[in-house]
């Protein structure tokens, strides 16, 4: 399949500012000036080495520019803030998997990629529109702005729609990059993957509230 | 493990046996404990799981958070090597465009085969499933009963460990005293579902999986599997002593480097290498059997995948343990003057009546299992409980509509997070993000529950591969073309699994979230997955009680070749809910029984 990411990302873009009614003119805005490298065409085959850590980046070059990975930084940071001890998925660099994902050979990531990079010109576009910064650049009441507007697609009005669909995607991305973390999995409530000698099953206090004791 | 080139092959064997994995790790085990020299040959390359397998990995050390991909489809860290949907330079093809008459083939080329990443599920047919024509008319009986292969399947159970309960249910038989592993303890949302579904009358019982749950004894065992016979038992008893019982973490689907779950590269070739007895050439790429002048057969060709190169090897007896449908491509392409329509195929059966099994899936969330505490449910690396088919009686007597049974793997749990973990919250949480999606994540995590359902397929004509008349694999050797059909039995069966699912769901207070994915499926509209899906395919060389119409003998023996046994899924006439392989592995120990026996007596 002869695939030309860039020009997939222009065209969708281009409909977005439409439907958006965006006035900004097109030269002014970076999703048209810098754009991501092409994704990688190999993936790591069948027999890739397991017992090993992948950063990503090991199999296949990161794709964003330096504004997309802040815009996407920024977003991470938004959706996963830091709480207390727990860092945010942003201090975690989840937005280095966000970026390993858009850039990889495979066809579901590709297809997602196309809304990663549309949305986070988008977002940059409709901060511009509102606030006459970029998204990064915008404190945090102002992100939240947006954010609640397109935070749930069911509510979200007609022209915000593709908006509340790159949302709903990149915050999907962001959970599934923040929970798989060492620190993710600890703040979510995990505490297995340890050898145990015993495997003694619910404790009772679990078989309580479930009204099984 | 010492393996050997194929310029150190002997010049001749008393068994050349084909594929390492379920078949052929118990045909080369049984072969060489009593004392046979085997020659095992693997398509794949060589795999050490006590040094490959990435036990404690998380997913943040995988590319795409260990996501699946075309490359590794069940996950990076899944243990299958160079295999999957598709293998590179070793295509397949279908018949029609249609999904619904399509099959799709998974394999994998690794030492120990389809066995290093398998569910581990290990249920015994039942007597009704042997004799099931007898039963309602329908597909075939095989030619021998339960009872006959029962001892085998006691054998099996302790040779490779298998955990769960005897429950005394109709056509789900008990082990003797003694066979099982203890079952490991349910996770809550196992007990919180047995409560539900029981109160519906529906069964929910310790699943049997190959895993130990605690080290063998392997004197005791030893002994009950292989008397009289002092060199077996001290061999076992050692290699037993090198298998760690679970500890309680890390998912079977990755392999297991301290050998606590079965799979055929940790516990059929240790000991088999360790007799002396066994040679194993792997990158070996079967393109077929020959024949001698007396048309038995004299040994295989392989391809040295190594270097391209075409190799002989020669044998009192050929053993093809390849997966059903690569042993029939095998003897497809074994063509010959006496067999000019592929070896052994008199009877013209080759490739027909191949079975895989009914699958359909739905997921839901349950608001009970919100906001647990933190526990560990890692358990034994996959399920503890399982539902049997229950519905004997109602099916018999018509009720159903449909006409054989399935069984219900399910579960859920706190499971290592993975990609999707926090992901899709939106329809509960309307739309959360900052702390709020963090507290949200926590309280839904733990409250997701599988139900799939796993079916018997009967046996039907127009289920069948054939050799493709032009694609050829980059060894250039012909390639199986596939036909399927899902019969009604087998609809109404998937449709009959998803209004349980619903209705258990129902009850625990849950809501339906969906089936899988479409592209597993046939269409959008049915809740049955696509042929081969479910990796349970058996068949296309089918057993039974004459030459006429059937490949092999009961012995999984052919017909045509009397020293040709068949010796993986394919002699299989029916394919019941109980998932195939340990009555594979039954069935290859009692074939490998008869091939020391004839040999013993000259016969061949």
């Amino acid at each position: 399949m002869n695939f030309d990411p860039i020009r997939l990302d222009r065209r969708t873009a281009l409909k977005w500012m439409l439907t958006a009614g965006a006035t900004v003119a097109l030269t002014d805005r970076p999703v048209l000036g810098q754009q991501a490298a092409a994704p990688a065409t190999q993936g790591y085959g069948t027999d890739p080495e397991l017992n090993k850590i992948h950063a990503p980046g090991a199999f296949w070059p990161l794709t964003m520019t330096d504004h997309q990975r802040q815009t996407s930084a920024a977003l991470c940071a938004l959706i996963i803030p830091a709480e207390g001890a727990v860092p945010s998925a942003a201090d975690l660099k989840v937005h280095d998997f966000i970026d390993e994902w858009i850039s990889s050979p495979y066809s579901d990531q590709k297809s997602d990629r196309e809304v990663v990079l549309a949305g986070l010109a988008w977002i940059d576009l409709e901060a511009g529109k509102r606030f006459g910064k970029d998204f990064a650049k915008l404190d945090q009441a102002q992100m939240r702005a947006i954010a609640d507007d397109i935070c749930h697609a069911p509510d979200a009005k007609p022209e915000l729609a593709a908006g509340a669909r790159f949302f709903a995607k990149f915050r999907d991305l962001t959970t599934s990059g923040f929970y798989t973390t060492p620190e993710g999995m600890k703040d979510i409530g995990y505490i297995g993957n340890m050898p145990l000698a015993e495997y003694k099953g619910t404790p009772p206090e679990v078989l309580a509230k479930l009204g099984l004791a | 493990m010492p393996h050997i080139s194929p310029a150190q092959v002997q010049s001749e064997y008393d068994a050349i046996v084909v594929g390492s994995g379920a078949a052929g790790g118990q045909t080369a085990y049984t072969l060489t404990m009593e004392g046979a020299k085997v020659l095992m040959l693997e398509a794949g390359r060589d795999y050490d799981p006590v040094k490959e397998t990435p036990m404690f990995q998380t997913n943040d050390q995988a590319p795409l958070r260990g996501t699946g991909t075309p490359d590794k489809p069940f996950g990076f860290h899944d243990a299958t090597v160079d295999g999957g949907w598709q293998v590179p330079g070793e295509p397949y093809t279908n018949a029609s465009e249609d999904p619904a008459k399509q099959f799709e083939w998974w394999r994998a080329r690794m030492l120990g085969g389809r066995t290093n990443h398998w569910g581990r599920i290990s249920l015994r047919n039942g007597p009704y499933d042997f004799k099931a024509k007898s039963r309602d008319g329908l597909g075939f009986d095989w030619p021998f009963t339960y009872e006959e292969i029962a001892p085998y399947y006691d054998k099996v159970e302790m040779l490779i460990g298998v955990y769960g309960d005897n429950d005394g249910l109709e056509n789900t038989p008990d082990s003797p005293p003694g066979v099982l592993q203890p079952p490991p303890a349910y996770r809550a949302a196992e007990h919180l579902g047995k409560k539900h579904m029981n109160a519906l009358g529906i069964p929910a019982v310790a699943i049997h999986r190959a895993v130990l749950t605690r080290r063998q004894d392997g004197e005791r065992l030893s002994k009950l599997l292989h008397p009289g016979n002092a060199k077996a038992q001290r061999v076992l008893t050692q290699a037993m002593s090198e298998r760690a019982a679970c500890f309680w973490a890390t998912p079977c689907g990755r392999g297991c480097s301290i050998r606590a779950n079965y799979q055929s590269t940790t516990v059929h070739l240790p000991p088999a290498l360790a007799t002396g007895n066994l040679d194993i050439v792997t990158n070996a790429m079967v393109r077929e059997v020959t024949l001698n002048a007396r048309d038995r057969a004299e040994g295989v060709v392989f391809i040295d995948k190594t270097t391209g190169k075409e190799c002989r090897v020669r044998a009192r007896v050929i053993v093809l343990a390849a997966s059903a449908c690569e042993t029939v491509r095998v003897m497809l392409n074994s063509k010959s003057a006496r067999f000019p329509q592929g070896l052994a195929n008199s009877s013209g059966l080759l490739g027909r009546y191949i079975m895989d099994t009914v699958g359909s899936s739905l997921s839901a969330q349950i608001p009970a299992l919100e906001n647990l505490p933190p526990m560990n449910e890692d358990g034994a690396g996959g399920g503890h409980i399982y539902t049997p088919w229950w519905l004997y009686k109602e099916q018999l007597a018509g009720k159903l509509g449909f006409a054989r049974g399935y069984h219900i793997e399910w579960g859920g749990g706190r499971g290592m997070p993975g990609f999707g973990t926090g992901a899709g919250l939106e329809r509960y949480t309307r739309g959360s993000y900052g702390l709020k999606l963090k507290e949200d994540a926590r309280r839904y995590y733990g409250s997701f529950m599988y139900f799939a359902g796993r079916g018997e397929m009967i046996a039907n004509e127009h289920s069948r591969c054939e050799l493709d008349p032009v694609v050829k694999d980059k060894w250039g050797i012909p390639v199986l073309r596939f036909t399927w059909h899902w019969s009604d039995h087998e609809l109404k069966q998937a449709e009959h699994m998803e209004r349980t699912f619903t209705e258990i769901v129902r009850a625990m207070g849950g809501v339906v979230l969906g089936r899988a994915a479409n592209r597993r499926r046939v269409s959008e509209s049915s809740p049955i997955e696509k042929g081969g899906r479910i990796i349970h395919e058996v068949g296309g060389a089918i057993m039974g009680e004459s030459a006429a119409k059937s490949v092999t003998d009961q012995w999984c023996r052919t017909w045509d070749v009397p020293n040709l046994y068949l010796t993986d899924g394919a002699p299989f006439m029916g394919n019941a809910d109980k998932n195939p392989t340990l009555t594979i592995m039954a069935l290859a120990w009692r074939a490998a029984d008869h091939m020391l026996a004839e040999m013993k007596k000259g016969s061949i």
